[in-house]
């Protein structure tokens, strides 16, 4: 075990595991937390809890984390780059690991013009590979960046994601590779839509032997409307939205019962296929679908390990 | 070549309020190749300015100079009668140039006419592109021979993020995606292994976050000299 979280443990167990994510507040009221946390609690192994997410100023992850934490649930605090340097990463990290965090993904973040500040100065001191690999040494060598000694354990279960369908296609599987170079355990990748690809993917994957080596959770968004779902494939850089699920949320008589089809029909396909380990659902706002998806995917009740 | 843009005929005639003389300063070297602060800008912008006030009912004396290059002292000493009868002089300089003058001339007051851009080249003619974010220690050796501290919006060593989208970056269409670029580049060399490699954390201490940089030649080291 690395850091014995129960994501680790399920994962390890090969049982099919179900994260989901908890974005936080635009405010400081840890009740928006606890209400996703309730809500989530026994549908799911862990929460993520995003990071600025979209470049948007929010409650910090590290502080979500802890509310869901003492409510209970077991948190992945998502890290980017994007907003600290080699310093401040490293010491958000000790002090996840000091409040018995142990899920860290690593992440590069979205560019700062997106979000609320976009007169901001992104700081991109390290990429999120080399975030990934600094984890790793924080744990396994007991050593900061600079390889000055740590004092005491660092259990920490890292996390990486993945997009493959970002381009080059051909290089997405390399690029997994370093991550899983650099020390990722587990990898929650961008929102599936378009399954035919990423069974592509996943095909290198699997001939790269790399499912062996990392815990691949695929993605999921739940669609709410045509309009969500004709913005996510126009103006979303990096989702791949294809045309008939556009279609058929515009068809639809009831747009939200046809996007939690969808999502029921992609997981489905994802339950099926080799390497995949898991789902990451990231209702968006949308927690309170997330118990029903998880019920009707047959993914309940989540295993106690 | 440093890459400048002039600034705003409203920023400029703000910040000459209140002069009366006002040496407009180009600059023969850069600021002229990207057309932001050579002769012909200068007298452009001094026509612009000269109708402008007209208009306005101010009285403004415009006088016109370029130097070959205002960050070498020696071709500043030509300008000091100059910059003496003026009550401010409006430099068409990088930010190197107007310092330059605020060095030599520490009486006389200078203001910047133009912005200060980046590294780059004339990609095409009137386009110009970023290439360098001189931070003091090149590994372009390493990307094909181009950089992503410059050229990646957020200036990855290990490959494209998830943004990069059919050769573009996730910050605007128009923006090609270095990595995308390296890869190209790397691929049609035969050298994509080099991308299996994993860059460790840049040494930022070249660059400005070290602090205000200089560099000591060896033959003036060597002289004890410093």
């Amino acid at each position: 075990m690395k850091a014995g979280t129960k994501l680790e443990r399920i994962l390890a167990s090969g049982q099919f595991a179900v994260t989901a994510e908890a974005g936080p507040p635009k405010g400081a009221s840890a009740e928006v937390i606890r209400k996703k946390g309730e809500l989530l609690r026994h549908c799911c192994d862990a929460v993520n809890v995003t990071d600025n997410q979209t470049a948007i100023v929010r409650m910090s992850s590290l502080a979500g984390c802890l509310l869901l934490k003492q409510q209970g649930l077991e948190p992945v605090m998502q890290i980017v780059v994007r907003d600290r340097n080699r310093l401040a990463l490293q010491s958000d990290v000790l002090g996840a690991v000091a409040l018995g965090i142990g899920n860290i993904l690593c992440l590069s973040g979205d560019h700062q013009k997106f979000g609320n500040h976009p007169t901001a100065k992104g700081v991109f001191d390290i990429d999120s590979i080399q975030l990934v690999q600094a984890l790793k040494t924080m744990r396994d060598d007991k050593k900061f960046i600079s390889g000055e000694d740590i004092s005491g354990e660092m259990p920490v279960f890292i996390g990486a994601a993945a997009n493959p369908f970002a381009d080059p296609f051909e290089y997405r599987v390399h690029r997994l590779a370093k991550k899983v170079k650099a020390g990722a355990d587990f990898i929650q990748t961008q929102a599936v839509y378009d399954v035919s690809k990423f069974a592509k993917w996943m095909e290198m994957v699997r001939e790269r032997g790399l499912d062996k080596q990392v815990h691949i959770l695929a993605g999921v968004i739940p669609i709410r409307s045509a309009g969500m779902a004709r913005y996510m494939r126009d103006s979303v850089p990096g989702i791949a939205m294809p045309d008939s699920i556009v279609t058929r949320m515009e068809k639809a008589a009831n747009a939200k019962e046809e996007g939690a089809r969808i999502i029921l029909e992609i997981i489905e396909q994802l339950k099926g296929m080799p390497g995949v380990h898991g789902v990451h659902i990231m209702a968006v706002g949308w927690e309170d679908i997330v118990p029903d998806i998880v019920q009707k995917s047959g993914l309940m009740p989540r295993p106690v390990v | 070549m440093i890459i400048t843009k002039q600034k705003s005929l409203e920023e400029i005639r703000k910040m000459l309020a209140g002069y009366g003389k006002i040496l407009i300063l180009g600059c023969g070297t850069c600021a002229t190749v990207c057309f932001a602060g050579g002769e012909r800008e200068v007298a452009i912008l001094a026509s612009s300015l000269r109708m402008a006030e007209k208009i306005n009912g101010k009285k403004k004396t415009f006088f016109e100079h370029t130097v070959k290059r205002q960050c070498d002292w020696e071709f500043l000493d030509e300008i000091a009668e100059k910059v003496k009868a003026a009550d401010v002089v409006l430099s068409l300089s990088c930010g190197v140039g107007v310092q330059a003058i605020a060095e030599r001339f520490p009486n006389s007051r200078v203001l910047p006419g133009i912005d200060t851009c980046f590294l780059g080249l004339t990609a095409e003619p009137g386009i110009w592109s970023e290439r360098c974010d001189a931070c003091g220690h090149c590994l372009v050796h390493e990307t094909g021979g181009i950089c992503p501290i410059a050229r990646c919006a957020k200036g990855l060593f290990n490959g494209p993020c998830g943004g990069s989208v059919a050769g573009k970056c996730e910050i605007s269409p128009d923006v090609p995606c270095a990595w995308q670029l390296i890869i190209d580049h790397l691929a049609a060399l035969g050298q994509l292994d080099k991308l299996e490699v994993i860059q460790p954390p840049k040494d930022w201490r070249t660059s400005h976050s070290g602090g205000p940089r200089k560099i000591v030649s060896p033959v003036r080291e060597e002289s004890g000299e410093k």
